[in-house]
Parts: C-alpha cells; structure tokens; sequence
C-alpha cells in the first residue's frame, strides 16, 4: 500500500512543482519505489524540472481514458533508479481528471510503489481538489509573506473537509508545512515573515525551511531537482526535509543570516 | 412499498401547525437601487447566513408611497441574491393587494412592542447585520432562558474560508479561528485561542451574548447586530485576552485578566 502525498498550497509560484520534484528524488533516493504525478492538466511543468520533457509519449489523462497503460506512461528517472514520473496532459481541461479515474490510477501505482507524490496545481478548483482527495498526507508549501500563508491557511480547511479522509471519517490527513523562498536577511530586517510567525499562524507541524537561493531557479531551468544539488544549502534543506518526512529528527537548518552586514561588523552587532 | 388499495384510503396529505422561525425584512421605503445595495451589504456581512432563507417582508414602518412598492422587483432582486420572500406582514388594503397580485402570502400585522434598540438602528454604521427574529421566533428564543440552549464546542482550528455555526446556543472553541474564517452563534462565543477571522455572537438579536478570546486579532467582532471592524478595535486589547460586550448598544472590550 503505497502513502499518497500531496504537494499543495492554494497559490501559485510559491515551489510546488520544485517540491515535488525534490521530495520525490528525496524518497527514491533513500530506496523507496516513489513515482511523482503532475496534476496540472494544461500547465504541465513537472516534466521540464525532471528533464524528462522529451520523452513524454502518453500522458495522465491517456491512460485515465484507457488510451494507454500505466506502464507506458510511466518514464523512469535516469538519475535515480526507483524513480517514476507521470506527466500532465498539455492539452486537456482539468475536467478530464475524473474522480473514478483518478482512484483508478492511484489504486493501480498503490499495488507496487511505496510512495506516490501529487503535484498539486494552483488554486482551489477541480485539479487541485483532484490532487488532494486521496492524500494520506500533505506538504503545504508557503512562501514568508501574508497571502501565501492565508491560501496555505484556506487550503488546510479544505483537506480537513473534502478530502478522502475526512469524508470517510479515517484519522485526518497528516499536515506539513514546508516554507519556501526563506531569506534570513530580510526576516531580520522585519521584510519577511518569520518561522515563527508563520508556524505560530498556521498551527502545523515543520517539516522543513528552503532557503532563497539562485540555486534552485539554475536547477529548474537545468531540469535538475534541487535536492541532487548536495552541496547547496537549498539541497540539504530539502534533504532534511525528506528526513523528516519519514519520522527522522533533523535540526533545522539555514534560518540565520550567516554573513553580517557592514554596519553589524563596524558596531558588533 | 404499500400496495395501491392502501395507499387509495390514505388522504394525500395531512396539514399541521408549525412554528417556524423567520427572518422579517422591515421595509421603509423602496427605491430599486438602494434596496439591492443595502442587501449586498447585509449579505456581505455574513455570507453564507442568508443563503436559502424564507423572507417576510414587513411594511408596519413602510412610509413611501403604494404606487413605489414593486413587489415584482422586490422578489426578483432577493431571488438574485438566493433570498426567497414569501409573505407580507402588517400594510394597508392597497399594499396588500399588491402583494396577493404577487401571490405573496398575506400575515397579520406584528403585535410585539418596538424593538428597544429601535432609535439606534436608524445609524448605517450600527445597523444590523443579522436577521431580527420574528414574533414567532421570538417565543423559542424567551424559552432559552430556562432550558439550557445546544452549544457546540470545535477542537480543530477554524481555517480560511470555513463557517462554523451554533443555531441555538454557545460557540466554543479550543484552536485559533484564522483570518478569513467566519463564526457565529445565537449566543456566546468562547475561543481559546487567537481570534483573527470574524466572530458574530447573538445572531438571532440577544443583546447578552458575549465574545471572549486569548488573542484579541479579529477582523470584525458583531453581537445582536452592533459591531466593530478591525480598525475599530486597534485601540483597546488589541492581541491581548479580551471580552466583548454590548454595553448601552455600543461594543465594549475589556481585558480579560
């Protein structure tokens, strides 16, 4: 029985997409059998971050209208081993993600992986009710800054409400929160909302912290998850994150801004 | 399912007394644009509340003219709004005509004194957002005084979004109610826990009703229909415990030591 987890955050361009990339690396690189689902129909995007847009042949939506198998809409990752991506279709509304076949395809992945990763599209219609529904758990990726954290805050509502779990009564989805685009600096400066306030606002638990770097925009635009970058600190933060995600205890990591400023280093700060 | 000879001796239906409570709406005047602001307005309030619900259209303060009174527009405007009117109450024999033309339902006049906080309510900003009850709701709500009324009580935060709502008694909560949540209740509401959303107590008109919180951060705090926003509230317990009360139809706050 593989556990669903669902990468979601209400508004767009806060990371989902390069989260689900690197938590799903994450997981199959410590040797479980994990495949990453794109649900955003129409905006696919997991598939460049993956490297793998040119060898999409089928798509989600095919084999959800029995145009294709699973197997052969499946790609394998040619990085890590135990990796699968299933793309989004480019071309189809969201509305072709029905509810029956949606399960359908998440009962067959059930049968031999051990974790199955959905990409959430943005905003809090079809796909990403689609994406939610049959989550054991969820990474609600926030960005520091007050919109981001009332749409995670929205979000929260609805897993506790409309999804699998809740409408049938099982133990309630586990929630994560994972901050994105944290950049210590400005939080000192009071630009940015910090761990706290957001943890404090939100009331769920802290799986992980990724700090602001270049580093992640150069992965994505390489089709490299962030998490393969070992030697960055956005890397480890993911890494440390993926830990966590399997009862690990990490410290957290990356939320000091390590280099003073001038006037601190003249005043000792 | 009976056999056909059974269900031929049955009558079809049987007729029974009911005490409903409705949501009278107490007509002054009627000007086609200000009647649908004004409703707007109201429902903005508390979205969410207003949806579905019967209406009864009183006219025992109606002063504009007969000839003004479009019944058909009154019932078109509420219907676009998802309010249902069903009946008049009180009004003269013209006005009643109009409103039997519009197959409305004909009530007698309301026998109840003038609301005590009648004068107050005249002022747009101390309006109130919650249906008054009717004299036939009016009845259950005395009764509350002696029978202990259903509180509800929620453990779970009250996230963006989300409605909770005690019809007939206290609202208690054990986790924050967040910014963009909204909770009501026909009595009190407790919340054990930083209130940032919108909380309104004593929706059906009880001027008793109180709020109390940890975290005084709401965006607007309502109680029997007199309320304050966000704004108001900055200058006294602001983030810190507090009690909200109706004192003398003005919002009082009060730390809460």
């Amino acid at each position: 029985m593989a556990k669903i987890i669902t990468v979601t955050s209400g508004k767009g361009g806060v990371g989902k997409t390069t989260t689900s990339a690197s938590i799903s690396t994450g997981l199959a690189r410590r040797g479980h059998k994990t495949v990453v689902i794109d649900f955003d129909v129409g905006l696919r995007n997991l598939d460049l971050i993956m490297n793998c847009e040119r060898r999409v042949v089928y798509d989600f939506v095919n084999v959800i209208q029995g145009e294709a198998t699973l197997n052969q809409a499946l790609i394998r990752d040619k990085r890590v081993n135990s990796l699968y991506i299933l793309p989004a279709s480019q071309t189809r509304e969201k509305e072709a993600l029905t509810f029956e076949g949606v399960e359908k395809v998440l009962n067959e992945l059930s049968e031999t992986f051990d974790y199955i990763v959905c990409d959430s599209p943005a905003g809090i219609e079809h796909g990403a009710l689609m994406a939610l529904y049959f989550a054991d758990a969820a990474v609600v990726t926030t960005n520091p800054e007050v919109s981001s954290v009332r749409d995670s805050d929205r979000i929260l509502g609805i897993l506790q409400s409309k999804s699998r779990r809740a409408e049938k009564g099982l133990d309630p989805v586990e929630e994560y929160l994972l901050l994105t685009r944290y950049n210590p600096d400005r939080v000192e400066r009071g630009e940015m909302l910090s761990v706290e306030d957001v943890s404090d606002i939100l009331a769920i638990p802290l799986l992980g912290v990724i700090p602001e770097s270049q580093i992640v925009l150069n992965a994505s635009n390489q089709g490299l998850p962030v998490i393969l970058e070992d030697e960055s600190d956005a890397g480890q933060a993911y890494d440390d994150a993926v830990a966590r995600l399997e009862g690990e205890e990490r410290e957290f990591r990356f939320l000091k801004a390590d280099k003073k400023g001038f006037l601190a280093r003249v005043f000792g700060g | 399912m009976p056999d056909a000879d059974a269900l031929q001796t049955m009558p079809c239906f049987q007729l029974k007394g009911a005490n409903v409570p409705l949501t009278a709406l107490e007509l002054r005047y009627f000007e086609v644009e200000a009647f649908e602001e004004t409703l707007r307005d109201k429902i903005r309030q508390a979205p969410g509340f207003f949806r579905d619900i019967p209406l009864v259209v009183d006219l025992s303060r109606y002063k504009g003219p007969s000839s003004e009174l479009d019944f058909f527009q009154l019932i078109g405007i509420c219907r676009r709004h998802s309010m249902h009117v069903v009946a008049v109450r009180g009004g003269d024999e013209d006005q009643q005509r109009l409103a039997r033309n519009a197959s409305l339902a004909l009530l007698p006049a309301s026998s109840r004194p003038e609301s005590p906080a009648g004068p107050d309510q005249e002022t747009a900003s101390q309006d109130t957002p919650s249906p008054e009850p009717t004299a036939e709701a009016a009845r259950p709500v005395e009764q509350e005084q002696t029978v202990p009324a259903e509180s509800r009580l929620i453990t779970q935060p009250v996230r963006s979004g989300q409605q909770i709502y005690a019809p007939d008694g206290d609202l208690i909560i054990l986790a924050p109610v967040q910014a963009g949540a909204e909770v009501l209740a026909a009595g009190n509401i407790h919340v054990y826990g930083p209130l940032r959303g919108r909380a309104l107590a004593g929706v059906h008109g009880r001027h008793t009703a109180r709020v109390f919180c940890q975290s005084l951060e709401a965006e607007l705090v309502s109680i029997a229909g007199h309320y304050k926003i966000s704004e108001d509230l900055q200058e006294k317990g602001w983030k810190a415990p507090a009690q909200i009360q109706l004192k003398e139809n003005v919002l009082a706050v009060s730390p809460l030591a």
